[in-house]
């Protein structure tokens, strides 16, 4: 398949994935902030925008401009609405190899995101809708896409930007001064449920956090998202190493995973932001490599001489 | 008639154009039966509702034009135009005729020009056409089709006769409305479907990529076949994606391309693939910056060397401008007698020719009267109809005229069939044209039944092109009436509806213990 293509669907994963991700969390924290006092929900804010890496603007925002930088802002990629606008972009460009049925509801959700209240009370229901039109969406690309390598090129964005926002969501737990009830940082993930069913005795932050972060049967925890990654890298590229791995991607992805699960602990919340920097590190690198030997080839036009 | 039909009447009386539906006495036509009766069971609100989600389909499915930067809906009609089936068995032959005269014309433009020797047409009017590519000249391309796919629009005149308007030989565009037109009319207006045979449209990628795979490089075995767009931003992007998708094929740009060693490659996530047949959705000036524009960014340097050498097949060919320059359009009836020794089966519009002395003065003298169009232009632009231009208007394009008589020709302003159009609440007529598409596979030369028809939006408006806010209709090709069901005259012929095994389910309602468990908890 072309380059162009490949690189289009990688991203089109991305994004799906970090609207969802995005919705999720500001779902939750939105809950949160507006019982505060006016000058904490501002720091709260800005701590909060911080982590979802967009920088604000001015030094005081308040809660409607944390809503446009989070939820509204077509133009920043960190936005909900900026990332469908992009994920709806590259399908755009790549629509002859997406299934009509996955460009269509990217295409409907696109036209759809003008069509709610930009308050709070709006955004509980924008968050809810996004999260419901992104299942859409990858359902659609589950059951209409052969599982080919364009396929696999969705799948490995999706991983990847899923281990990086699920450490987004890990991160956000610090933000509040008291800390993000680990029963809400559960509910973030949609993981209040699994979790409950696997823990019978210990609650509290600590499991909490294991779960989300070392769970290996939980489809959104990081060594569950990285060893998706790996998989889709293996299916991509399946020539058989007898030592080591070719591939920067694989390599990097395995690090990652590998560290999280031999690592041993006793007190894993005073480790976690470290964990989920080298986490957020590992996948931004991974992505890295991935475009370096799958999309970027002789970037520019260039003639090469007729040799005949 | 319904009540939306009420001032037709009047309006279609206010012109003297041949209107498609009723005859002279306000009948439908026949091959307008079903239409009629499916149209008159619907009252406003139907109509409104049925052409809402129409247009709310094509929003969601991205069935748009770029217009300035801007995707817009590609407005579709609810009324069909019909033609009868007798009616369009002449088209197709006329068409077919026109591309195999152009064919044999290009053949030889690029060779021997034996048409200017034996003097059918001047030299310099070939060699003075803009689009006349001296880089193209010498060679045969691979698989020797140049005109592999051809619009030619025809339009009706005030008698009903059809005749031709243009030729687009280039990069005719708009075969992707008529696919997705079909499927949305049959979700618009099913009521007219039912009881009569309209010649299907969906064969047309096959048609195409067949075509396109025939006329590969010779030796070939299985042609890599691709798309080459511009890019996302060109206004016909729809239907390049459309078209790649539907024949499964890639979409590549120029980028996406690479020529070493006069062989064509695209980069793929495997390395470079070799290329044979690209279907070329870009104007000849960018196609190549080695032969054209040395600025353009969107084609591939090499390419129309790697042709030359006969390691790729262009399709269209480079060159084919030459063909469609609207001069030579006045000569198209003698190229045919010229090539095939036949007469043309469908007629031209009359035109004058500037370069010609007395032409040129009546046409002067007239030019409110008439239509001025320049020789190499497309999509409408740059035409003068002379009623409504304004003095001003008409003393620049006087001017113009005389400064370059080569670059102008002038028609009688036809007054182009109408077809009842939704507008302002109710039917009314609106000038209509038509664009058949064909594809010539080499030896034979297949037109898509119906082609689009492009009707011009506002009340007495001629120009029908979509940046100029025309919309579109379906264009349907009717074979008589469906005769009433087939009753199977034996028995065994009667189709046998078996029932399966019931569908598997966990009997909860069923199940005893559940019983007894409800009767208890109550």
């Amino acid at each position: 398949m072309l380059s162009r293509i490949a690189e289009s669907l990688f991203w089109i994963g991305r994004y799906v994935e970090r609207a969802d991700g995005t919705a999720r969390i500001l779902d939750v924290h939105l809950e949160r902030l507006n019982q505060m006092p006016l000058a904490q929900q501002r720091e709260t804010s800005k701590q909060l925008l911080g982590v979802m890496g967009s920088r604000p603007e001015s030094d005081d925002i308040d809660l409607s401009d944390l809503l446009q930088a989070l939820a509204y802002d077509r133009s920043s990629a960190t936005s909900i609405a900026g990332a469908l606008g992009a994920a709806r972009e590259n399908a755009r460009r790549a629509r002859e190899t997406v299934s009509s049925s996955v460009w269509e509801s990217l295409n409907t959700t696109w036209y759809g995101l003008t069509q709610h209240r930009k308050d709070v009370v709006g955004t509980y229901r924008f968050c809810h809708w996004v999260v419901e039109r992104t299942a859409m969406v990858r359902g659609l690309s589950d059951t209409t896409m052969s599982h080919d390598e364009s396929w696999q090129f969705l799948v490995l964005g999706r991983s990847l930007e899923r281990a990086d926002m699920t450490a987004r969501m890990l991160t956000t737990h610090d933000v509040h001064a008291a800390g993000l009830s680990w029963v809400n940082m559960l509910r973030c993930a949609g993981a209040y449920e699994s979790f409950l069913r696997t823990r019978r005795a210990s609650f509290g932050d600590q499991q909490a956090a294991e779960f989300l972060l070392l769970d290996r049967l939980f489809p959104r925890s990081i060594v569950y998202a990285l060893s998706d990654a790996e998989k889709c890298l293996t299916q991509l590229n399946p020539a058989y190493q007898r030592v080591g791995f070719i591939n920067d991607a694989s390599r990097i992805v395995g690090q990652a995973r590998t560290f999280l699960e031999f690592h041993q602990t006793q007190d894993l919340m005073s480790e976690l932001p470290e964990h989920m920097e080298r986490v957020q590190k590992a996948c931004a690198r991974a992505s890295d490599a991935v475009s370096r030997t799958y999309f970027s080839q002789a970037d520019e036009l260039s003639w090469v001489g007729e040799v005949s | 008639m319904s009540e939306l039909f009420a001032d037709y009447a009047a309006a279609a009386r206010k012109t003297p154009a041949f209107d498609e539906m009723f005859d002279v006495g306000h009948l439908p036509r026949t091959e307008y039966g079903q239409v009629a009766a499916a149209l008159d069971e619907l009252n406003l609100a139907d109509v409104t509702a049925r052409a809402d989600s129409m247009a709310r389909t094509f929003l969601d499915r991205g069935v748009t034009f770029d217009f300035a930067g801007e995707e817009r809906p590609f407005p579709l009609d609810i009324v069909p135009r019909v033609i009868a089936g007798s009616d369009w068995d002449v088209i197709e032959r006329g068409v077919a005729q026109r591309v195999k005269a152009l064919e044999a014309f290009l053949d030889d433009v690029y060779d021997k020009m034996a048409v200017v020797s034996d003097g059918v047409i001047p030299r310099r009017l070939i060699t003075s056409s803009a689009h006349f590519h001296r880089e193209v000249s010498g060679f045969a391309p691979a698989g020797g089709v140049r005109v592999h796919i051809s619009g030619i629009d025809v339009v009706r005149d005030q008698q009903g006769i059809f005749r031709v308007l243009e030729d687009n030989v280039r990069v005719p565009s708009g075969v992707s409305y008529v696919l997705e037109n079909r499927r949305a009319m049959a979700k618009g207006l099913p009521e007219a479907f039912g009881q009569q045979h309209i010649r299907p449209v969906e064969e047309y990628p096959r048609r195409l990529l067949a075509a396109l795979r025939k006329t590969a490089p010779p030796g070939v075995e299985d042609p890599t076949v691709v798309v080459l767009t511009p890019g996302v931003f060109n206004s016909a992007y729809f239907e390049h994606t459309l078209l790649a998708g539907l024949m499964g094929v890639e979409l590549v740009e120029g980028r996406d391309l690479i020529c070493r060693g006069n062989r064509v490659y695209m980069r793929t996530t495997a390395g470079e693939q070799r290329v044979d047949v690209i279907y070329k959705r870009i104007d000849d000036e960018f196609l190549d910056p080695l032969q054209f524009r040395a600025d353009s960014v969107l084609g591939c340097p090499g390419i129309v060397n790697a042709a030359r050498a006969g390691l790729v097949t262009i399709a269209n060919a480079v060159g084919n401008g030459v063909a469609d320059d609207k001069l030579v359009y006045t000569y198209v009836p003698d190229l045919i007698r010229y090539y095939l020794g036949e007469d043309p089966i469908i007629a031209n519009v009359d035109t004058y020719r500037l370069e010609d002395a007395p032409a040129r003065e009546e046409v002067l003298d007239r030019l409110d009267e008439l239509v001025v169009k320049p020789v190499d232009g497309s999509g409408g632009k740059g035409l003068v109809i002379g009623p409504d231009a304004s003095k001003a208007e008409l003393e620049v394009l006087r001017a113009k005229v005389l400064e370059d008589p080569r670059g102008w020709i002038a028609q009688p302003v036809l007054q182009l069939s109408t077809v009842p159009t939704m507008s302002g609440g109710q039917f009314s007529p609106r000038h209509v044209d038509l664009r058949p598409f064909a594809v010539n596979d080499g030896d034979e030369v297949w037109v898509l039944p119906g082609g689009l028809t492009r009707v011009a939006m506002k009340e007495g408006s001629l120009i029908v092109n979509s940046s100029q806010g025309g919309g579109s209709k379906d264009t349907w090709v009717v074979d008589g009436e469906v005769r009433g069901p087939t009753v199977a005259d034996t028995p065994q012929e009667r189709s046998v509806v078996t029932v399966r095994e019931r569908t598997s389910v966990w009997p909860i309602e069923t199940n005893w213990q559940d019983k007894q468990s409800e009767q208890q908890q109550q």
